[in-house]
């Protein structure tokens, strides 16, 4: 058979980590003084489907793996085991184990055997210590694992005792043909056992009274040595045991691993240049166990999932509008044939349905690519359970809002800030118990993940009842780096802001001063990356709230388009506050040179576009052009336009592609009429016309442009 | 644009199909511009088109004249002429361009450049090409590969790069020009 199983992979590899989540979360789920037979059923099936996926394609090495903790989790479930909390970290480590595995299957390198071999061991001493207790010394249980590992890799060859049953000749299975088999794969002794042969007179002629020892030398595995037996396996007795010749070669073996482990590990800083990416990785790799760092420096070199899997009633959906669009499309073309002015109301009828099929259309595919975010969320339980073990924190996570759509690409560019935001909430915003419990809070400290719709926005709430920033301290790490002068008078807002700025992120910031900081300007510029924000409210001795905004999606955007002279410009919809046609009282000049417009008792500063991006426009005052107010950064400023023109979604091209980042535009798209519209970015407004909030936030204008 | 313009630019597109496919030789498309004749290697040309009015870029350096939409992706349209000092002309459409892939530092990037009109295709090999030492001083000379020569005439043969979109020192000033 000839069927290339290669297309399955991919298949098999989702699954997998499907599978792996699955016992992951399980496996957290676990009370361990009351275990629940259900959930030890779900972990076994999970790692059961593992095992045979694995066996199907030949990725022997996670088969292997994965049967042993199959065994263990089967003793359990049958009560010949009583699993303890120790347990549970050892089938934690192992799923990390298997799933860096199959990162590494999925990148096409060579498995690393490392810390499987040592899990195995660990996994074989708990069976070998079920043995035990039924008899046996503890000496003699070591060996044994140490033999049973061997066996699964180092053999140096096999000896096989092999009798079978008296009829195997006359179903056609001849010894002598497997004999030869065997031989193929390496050296082969044959030593026949002849003392069951009766007397001459007793004998069937048709019957096999011998049974032989065989020894094969050579690297053949063990399932090339059953494979030669399969089809009598069943009429024979059969025992196959390893050939252990010497030591050495298990130390080349390891050595030959470690060396691999090197490449993964140069890999790692080869493939990823970028340094904002490496921060965050390294952060988060440096604070687990090795596995885990394996997993993160091997998603870097994995590209970005290429599937998606997608419900059959979204695309049953799709099929269903399609079909409309085709027939409101041959319905216009019949008109088209004939057109007379009687049809006109048709046609326009038509038009409208044909706009009403094509949004619908639009939406629902955007929808398929649309997942909810527990899939983000859905590693936060482990990290905050291995995290608040580490620090010695008691640590409860409330998820809300898991089934917050979201789509795929933001989402899994989200992921590392947020892992950053919570790993700062346990690390730095969350206290001790005892200080909890001296600070009269209760002992056990709270993280909440908390995700909803707003206005065309995703909001994600990082929440935690720990100290809050503390802003003495903040103010005056920022006055030692020069980020703001000590005269500077700054909200509180404007102080826990400072949190994000580049200066702060030092490695001494961090670790003197209780507050936060840990490449929070990183967090801060992957968020922005995704045309979101990020802002952070603090209570002292309360906790904290990070509120992260983001776009549901890249790829389309609500916009108003605008004109200023012969240019056509786009607003992001959410972003404008509002229009407004201005009187001369409105318009306070000051000195400087910059126009401020006073609405309802807030002065806002006014940008003029034509200014700003210096072109030509039709009307240069303010009295005759229109003012929209966006806000951007919660900054509010008033762009001068000549006209208001349409409202349109646009979808999203980019101009770094083949130009390079403009300052104040985010990006451009297609009009109508086929010509290439800019879609202006409010924030880089902002810090072209120069008008922001106070002078430390000119640290971060340069920064921020530097970095653009 | 005219039926003859865009029945020239076919046939022009059909030869440069053909002339891409036939990779044995080094193969030059060559342009005028003020007068003079250029040469670019085929291989980096996507396609000729005429002149279409273009979306300007904010603060842009005064060499890019803005983007342009190439059938769903947008591109950079430079003016050839500013990179060069050559004076610049004013864009009709008579006027061609020449939609190329850049190699840049990470990927290839599309960008158009503006020419007067599309000449020839011609073979050079290596040893038709020389160094052209006394333009290392002028402004193109960035650009130049060097110089070709066929039986009666000189191609001054360019190699594109990135820096034809890089930020420069002076930024276009469409006040006077966009009005």
């Amino acid at each position: 058979m000839s069927v290339d199983l290669s297309q399955f992979h991919q298949v098999f590899f989702e699954e997998s980590y499907e599978g792996l989540d699955v016992m992951e979360s399980a496996l957290l789920n676990i009370d361990i003084s009351e275990i629940d037979d259900e959930t030890i059923n779900e972990i076994f099936r999970a790692a059961h489907s593992i095992k045979g996926g694995s066996g199907t394609f030949g990725f022997k090495d996670i088969a292997e793996f994965t049967h042993v903790v199959e065994t263990l989790l089967d003793l359990i479930r049958s009560d010949q085991f009583e699993m303890k909390a120790d347990h549970v970290d050892l089938f934690l480590k192992s799923v990390d184990c298997i799933r860096t595995m199959i990162n590494q299957l999925e990148s096409g390198v060579s498995c690393d055997m490392e810390v499987a071999d040592e899990l195995k061991a660990a996994f074989n001493r708990l069976l070998d210590g079920e043995d035990a207790a039924n008899g046996g010394s503890n000496q003699v249980d070591l060996n044994k694992t140490d033999e049973s590992q061997d066996n699964q890799s180092n053999a140096e060859g096999w000896q096989i005792y092999f009798k079978p049953e008296l009829d195997i000749l006359r179903t056609g299975n001849d010894p002598v043909r497997m004999f030869r088999e065997l031989s193929e794969l390496g050296e082969l002794s044959v030593i026949a056992v002849t003392d069951d042969i009766p007397s001459i007179s007793d004998i069937d002629p048709e019957a096999c009274y011998m049974a032989w020892n065989l020894t094969l030398f050579g690297s053949a595995t063990e399932e090339q040595v059953n494979e030669v037996f399969e089809w009598v396996v069943d009429e024979s007795e059969l025992v196959i045991t390893p050939l252990i010749l010497q030591r050495d070669s298990i130390e080349e073996d390891q050595d030959t691993s470690a060396s691999e482990d090197d490449a993964v590990s140069e890999h790692k800083t080869t493939i990823i240049p970028d340094d904002k990416d490496e921060t965050v990785d390294k952060e988060v790799a440096d604070e687990q166990q090795s596995p885990t760092k394996k997993i993160v420096a091997k998603k870097e070199v994995k590209t970005e999932s290429a599937s998606i899997r997608v419900g059959t009633d979204k695309i049953d959906d799709l099929i269903n509008m399609v079909g409309e669009l085709v027939i409101t499309q041959s319905m216009l073309e019949e008109l088209g044939k004939e057109f007379t002015i009687e049809n006109l109301p048709k046609l326009m009828e038509g038009l409208a349905q044909l706009s009403m099929h094509t949004r619908e259309l639009q939406e629902n595919v955007m929808r398929i690519r649309m997942l909810p975010i527990s899939f983000a969320f859905s590693r936060f339980p482990r990290l905050v359970h291995d995290m608040s073990k580490n620090l010695n924190k008691k640590v409860e996570l409330e998820l809300l809002g898991e089934q917050t759509e979201l789509d795929k690409t933001v989402m899994e560019r989200i992921g590392d800030p947020l892992v950053h935001l919570v790993r700062n909430s346990l690390d730095h915003g969350l206290e001790l118990p005892e200080q909890r419990l001296a600070a009269g809070k209760d002992e056990m400290g709270k993280i909440t993940l908390n995700a909803f719709h707003q206005g065309g926005n995703i909001i994600i709430q990082i929440i935690d009842d720990g100290a809050g920033l503390n802003k003495e301290k903040i103010l005056s790490k920022a006055i030692d780096n020069g980020l703001v002068s000590a005269s500077d008078h700054l909200s509180d807002d404007q102080i826990n802001d400072l949190i994000f700025l580049p200066g702060f992120s030092t490695a001494e910031a961090v670790t003197d001063i209780s507050g936060r900081g840990v490449g929070m300007d990183v967090v801060r510029r992957n968020i922005q990356e995704l045309n979101g924000s990020v802002e952070v409210e603090s209570t002292e001795g309360e906790g904290s709230v990070f509120t992260i905004r983001l776009p549901l999606t890249l790829a389309i955007l609500d916009g108003q388009l605008i004109s200023v002279g012969e240019q056509v410009y786009i607003f992001p919809l959410v972003s404008i506050v509002e229009s407004i046609q201005t009187h001369d009282q409105m318009i306070h000049r000051v000195s400087g040179g910059c126009d401020v417009l006073r609405l309802r008792n807030e002065y806002i500063p006014i940008v003029k576009l034509w200014d700003v991006f210096n072109i030509k426009p039709k009307h240069e005052t303010v009295e005759d052009g229109l003012l929209v107010i966006v806000e951007g950064d919660n900054i509010k400023i008033a762009v001068l336009v000549d006209d208001l023109l349409g409202q349109q979604q646009v979808v999203i091209k980019s101009i770094r592609e083949n130009y390079r980042p403009v300052h104040g535009v985010s990006g451009a798209t297609i009009l109508g009429n086929g010509t290439v519209s800019l879609i202006l970015d409010i924030s880089g407004l902002i810090k072209l016309a120069g008008v922001g909030r106070d002078t430390y936030k000119k640290v971060s204008d340069t920064n921020d442009t530097e970095a653009a | 644009m005219n039926n003859e313009t865009e029945k020239d630019l076919d046939k022009i597109n059909n030869e440069l199909s053909e002339a891409q496919a036939d990779e044995q030789s080094d193969q030059y498309l060559t342009f005028f511009m003020a007068g003079e004749e250029f040469g670019v290697d085929i291989l980096a040309v996507q396609e000729i088109r005429g002149w279409e009015p273009i979306t300007a870029i904010p603060n842009s350096p005064s060499q890019v004249l803005g983007f342009t939409n190439l059938r769903g992706t947008v591109a950079p349209i430079i003016d050839l002429r500013h990179c060069f000092g050559v004076e610049s002309a004013s864009y009709e459409s008579s006027s061609v361009v020449i939609i190329m892939s850049v190699q840049s530092e990470k990927s290839e990037k599309i960008m158009g450049i503006v020419v007067d009109a599309v000449s020839d295709v011609y073979n050079f090999s290596k040893s038709n090409i020389q160094p052209s030492p006394e333009l290392t001083q002028t402004k193109q000379a960035q650009y130049v590969k060097g110089l070709g020569s066929t039986k009666d005439k000189m191609v001054i043969l360019l190699e594109l790069t990135e820096q034809l979109i890089a930020e420069s020192d002076v930024v276009a000033d469409r006040q006077l020009s966009a009005g």
